[in-house]
Order: C-alpha cells, then sequence, then structure tokens
C-alpha cells in the first residue's frame, strides 16, 4: 500500500456506500459527531447469539469517514461480537502505523496512510466508535 | 508624517519568514491568515528583544529589567492604542485573545445587567460571539436574541429594528465574518442600537488585521481583536472599551496586579486597564502585537487592500468556474474581505484541504467555528480561502489548479 491517502481502492469503497440505511428495530443505536468538522455517524445494530446480526449506518463525512462506515457495512454483519471488539481496536492500531490484521478486516491496510496525517485518524475512527458505542447500547452497558 | 512606501507585495512577503524562507523550501501558499495569519519580523524581532534583553515581570520591580519591561508593555498598549484611533491608551485592554476579551465583556458588562435584559447577536457570529453570551443568559436570565443573515451572508439589517427592544443592552456583532467575508455597516448598526439606548460591541477578529481603524469615529462601545490573526504573537488579544463603561464595570479575574488594596475586611480595586489584567500578563507577546500593529499602522493599505481585492476576484472568478463550486457569501468585493468560504458538489472539505495540502496550499475546511451559521446554509461545513497582504497570485494559481485536480480526482 503506497502513501497516498486518497488511493482509488478507499475512494471507490468510499463512494460504494455498503451499508448505508437503517434497520427495522435495531437493538441498539448510536450517532457519534466529529466537533471539528460536524461530520456524523449513525450506526444501527441487531445481535443474536454472541454475534452482530446485522448492521447498518447513516454517515455524513469525508472520504476517510464514508470509507470506514463501508468497511464496517461489507464485513461486520455475522462477526462475533469479541472479534468486532478486536476489529475496532485494530483501526485504531492501523491509524497509528501498526500493520492490519489477516482476514476479513485486512482490508484496514487501506487506511495506513493516515498514519501521516494525525488530524484525520479520528475521520476513520468515528464509525468504529459508533460502532462500539451501538453495540454496547444494545447489550445495554450503556444508557 | 512620513508618506508611506506604495505597497509592494512581494517586499511585503519579505516580512514574513516563514513565507520568505518556508520550511522545507518548497514555496508556501498559505491561505489560512482568517485562522491565523504569519507573524511579521518586526513581531518577532520585538519578542526576541525582549526575552534577551528585557524579560521580567511587569508593573511589580524597581529593578532596570522591571521597569524596561514594564516600559515596553506600556509602549505596546500605546501602539495597539494608536493602530484603534484611541486617544487614551488606557483604554486598552490585554487579554489571551478575542475570545478572552468576549468573556470578559459577558462576565464584567453582563454582571451589570437584570433579568429580562437582552442581548442581540447574529447568526453570522463566531462561536466566541454567541457562547459567553448564552453562558451569561443562564447565569443571569438574560434573553438571547439573534438577528438573521441575508442569502448572501451579510447581516440582514433591515430586519435589525425588530430584533431589537427598549430592554436590549448589547448589541453583540461581528466587524466582519470568519466565514463569508462581509463587512459589517456600522455606521446602520450603531444609529439604530443607539435609538434604543443599546451599547454596541463588535468582534473586529478579521477586520482588525485589514488596516488601522478609528473605533471612536465608528460610535462603537467596545471592541475585541487578537493579535495571531494580526501578525502577531498568539496568546494575547484585546478589549477596547469607552472608559467610563470600563470603569463603571467590575472585575472579571480576581489577583495579583489588580487591585489597590486588600485586605481580609475588603479589596479596592485598581483603576482601568489594571483591574482587568489579573495576574502577571502575556508580556512578550503584547510586546510582540505592539510591534505588529506598529508595522500594520504602516503600511500603504489602499494598495494592500486593492492587492487583495484583486486576488479575492480571482478566486471568485475561479470558483465560478468549477463545477459544483458555491460560494457562501457575497458574489461580489464590495464590503467583502478576502475570506471566501465555499462547497464543491461531492467533495467533503477537509478532502479538499487534504488534496490541497499536497501543493503545500494551506486552507481550513469544517464549520469554522460557526455552526449555527452552517446550519443556516444547510451545510455541515465548508472550505475556506483567506488572503493577507503578502498572498500573491502564485498562491491562488496554486489554489485554483489544486481544486480542479480535487475535482478531478475525488469527486
Amino acid at each position: 500500500m503506497s502513501d497516498e491517502l486518497y488511493h482509488r481502492k478507499l475512494v471507490a469503497r468510499a463512494r460504494g456506500a455498503v451499508g448505508k440505511g437503517k434497520l427495522d428495530a435495531p437493538d441498539g443505536r448510536a450517532t457519534i459527531d466529529n466537533p471539528l468538522c460536524g461530520d456524523r455517524v449513525t450506526m444501527e445494530v441487531k445481535l443474536a447469539d454472541g454475534r452482530l446480526a446485522a448492521v447498518a449506518h447513516q454517515t455524513r463525512g469525508c472520504l476517510l469517514c464514508e470509507a470506514a462506515a463501508a468497511l464496517i457495512g461489507a464485513e461486520a454483519a455475522g462477526e462475533r461480537l469479541s472479534d468486532i471488539d478486536a476489529a475496532v481496536a485494530a483501526a485504531k492500531s492501523v491509524v497509528e502505523g501498526a500493520p492490519a490484521p489477516a482476514g476479513c478486516w485486512s482490508a484496514l491496510e487501506e487506511f495506513g496512510p493516515v498514519r501521516t496525517a494525525k488530524s484525520r485518524r479520528d475521520c476513520v475512527l468515528l464509525p468504529f466508535r459508533a460502532l462500539a458505542e451501538a453495540i454496547a447500547a444494545a447489550r445495554g452497558t450503556t444508557g | 508624517m512620513t508618506p508611506k512606501k506604495p505597497f509592494d507585495p512581494a517586499a511585503c512577503r519579505e516580512e514574513f519568514p516563514l513565507l520568505a524562507d518556508p520550511p522545507g523550501g518548497k514555496p508556501m501558499h498559505y491561505l489560512d491568515s482568517a485562522a491565523t495569519a504569519q507573524t511579521v519580523a518586526a513581531a518577532l524581532r520585538a519578542v526576541r528583544r525582549h526575552e534577551t534583553m528585557t524579560r521580567a515581570n511587569v508593573l511589580r520591580g524597581v529593578h532596570f529589567l522591571a521597569e524596561a519591561a514594564t516600559d515596553a508593555y506600556d509602549q505596546a498598549r500605546r501602539a495597539v492604542a494608536r493602530y484603534l484611533g484611541v486617544a487614551d491608551a488606557e483604554e486598552v485592554i490585554f487579554t489571551g485573545g478575542t475570545t478572552g476579551s468576549i468573556n470578559l465583556l459577558a462576565h464584567s458588562f453582563g454582571s451589570l445587567l437584570a433579568e429580562g435584559d437582552e442581548i442581540l447577536v447574529s447568526e453570522l457570529e463566531h462561536h466566541s460571539n454567541i457562547v459567553p453570551w448564552q453562558m451569561l443568559a443562564e447565569r443571569r436570565g438574560v434573553r438571547l436574541r439573534v438577528l438573521p443573515v441575508t442569502e448572501d451572508g451579510r447581516l440582514d439589517l433591515d430586519r435589525l429594528p425588530a430584533h431589537l427592544s427598549a430592554r436590549c443592552k448589547l448589541v453583540a456583532l461581528t466587524h466582519a465574518s470568519n466565514v463569508t467575508g462581509a463587512i459589517a455597516d456600522v455606521g446602520r448598526i450603531v444609529e439604530t442600537a443607539r435609538a434604543v439606548g443599546a451599547r454596541v460591541f463588535l468582534d473586529g477578529a478579521q477586520r482588525a488585521p485589514q488596516g488601522p481603524l478609528d473605533l471612536p469615529a465608528l460610535g462603537i462601545d467596545f471592541y475585541a481583536f487578537s493579535s495571531h490573526k494580526l501578525y502577531g504573537p498568539t496568546g494575547v488579544g484585546v478589549l477596547w472599551g469607552r472608559r467610563p463603561l470600563l470603569e463603571a464595570m467590575p472585575p472579571f479575574m480576581g489577583g495579583g496586579g489588580m487591585i489597590e488594596q486588600v485586605s481580609f475586611a475588603g479589596t479596592r480595586y485598581a483603576g482601568i486597564p489594571r483591574r482587568f489584567e489579573a495576574g502577571t500578563p502575556p508580556i512578550a507577546e503584547a510586546i510582540g502585537l505592539g510591534a505588529a500593529v506598529g508595522w500594520a499602522g504602516g503600511l500603504d493599505w489602499a494598495g494592500a487592500t486593492a492587492h487583495e481585492a484583486r486576488l479575492t476576484g480571482r478566486i471568485l472568478d475561479g470558483l465560478a468556474g468549477i463545477r459544483g463550486a458555491k460560494v457562501i457569501g457575497p458574489a461580489g468585493l464590495q464590503n467583502r474581505l478576502g475570506v471566501i468560504a465555499f462547497t464543491i458538489d461531492g467533495l467533503h472539505p477537509h478532502d479538499v484541504c487534504q488534496w490541497l495540502d499536497r501543493r503545500n496550499v494551506a486552507l481550513r475546511g469544517g464549520h469554522h467555528c460557526a455552526q449555527p451559521l452552517m446550519e443556516r446554509f444547510g451545510v455541515a461545513g465548508t472550505t475556506r480561502a483567506s488572503i493577507a497582504p503578502y498572498n500573491s497570485d502564485a498562491d491562488v494559481d496554486a489554489l485554483l489548479a489544486g481544486l480542479d485536480e480535487a475535482v478531478a480526482r475525488l469527486a
């Protein structure tokens, strides 16, 4: 992966907007704003048997934010919740320069160039934070 | 008085070390002066001179360094007063910046207000001229009223009379918008405010860097600006107010330097400006600001303003040719600064700014601390280019070429 922040794969992923929309009767929902730029992500989730049964997002953000939300839309459904927790942690590590994990979250490598743009790391992490909060809300562990 | 040298953009740029000798050796296209202007060499020299030759606290010591520091600090106050067209330098209060100035005013002037009194702000304001007044409203039951803006991002002064009542004690508006660049019609504001007996405060953060002022002639009561937008150091700003009003206001912060006498039976406060400058002030920064306004006061602003207007016109014309671009603000150059906020269909402001950064073009993207204005125009944020006298045609060329490229690659 080059250091090009806006490589074609990332732009295409953002424009693809996989998972954009709403769920009927979600178990949990979370909306997070980025106060620096006004971006906003809402994640809705359904849980079943310790797994994320379904996820949908409404994202108003930059290409990095849109691409991260689309990656979640593409990969998160069907994953064990423990794997989701690991993916959220991996996203934080990748934007700080760590290699992406193997497996279905290997596409996190698309966000590797963000390591050189510290002010943009939150753009990538906003959807992951919203996902974690939506799951926590579904589990009843947050207000 | 020595006649001013005709404005020379290249010579002006040479006065700014970061632009004259940019880091990495690549030309720096700095179009973010509305956030923080570059620091003029005269200010840097003044700060260095103070820190290496006269560093000491002010108004406290009797040793020669303290005397020299106090003298330099007082000279800076007089230099600011001259720049503002103010005869009485003690009306100039050094603060931490425009935000600090407005918070001071909201606390001290605000403490004189009664429940049900009104303060008028507008949709055009920076958060710094909204939130302190909201906090005052919560503390004292003061009512905040909001003047709308027009479609082209100006204060809607036709609606001003309807937003003012006899309970209005302060009209607090921007002198020039940090988003749309619109310059307010101060005469009309003052005339309308006076008709109901309201005082007038102007947020001069964007206007003050655009040449000397004559605040008494404007007819206003209070004015605030920041050094870091006026080619000076960060960390210092100014609140100016008319002496009788300042003298009637209680202090905002208590501490050293702002008292006449302290005992447990009670404390008598110092006169202005000291009563509003508790603690050790930003001494070096104020001295740097003094040098910055000295430099700015000597500039040929007729020439500089024409230069900036020409560059602003080039940007506005260039944006008109970019598919999906829309300017949030006045379309023409009349009564507007070189602050140009715009959106481009399908492009997020931060992606635009990031892309332009590849060409060493520094822009600002986001809500510009003006979320109510963003809401008014139905956008989450905009991209903003802002012009200062040191900008050049090369800066505009780089901006427009970068925008074309961003549209081609990202939209």
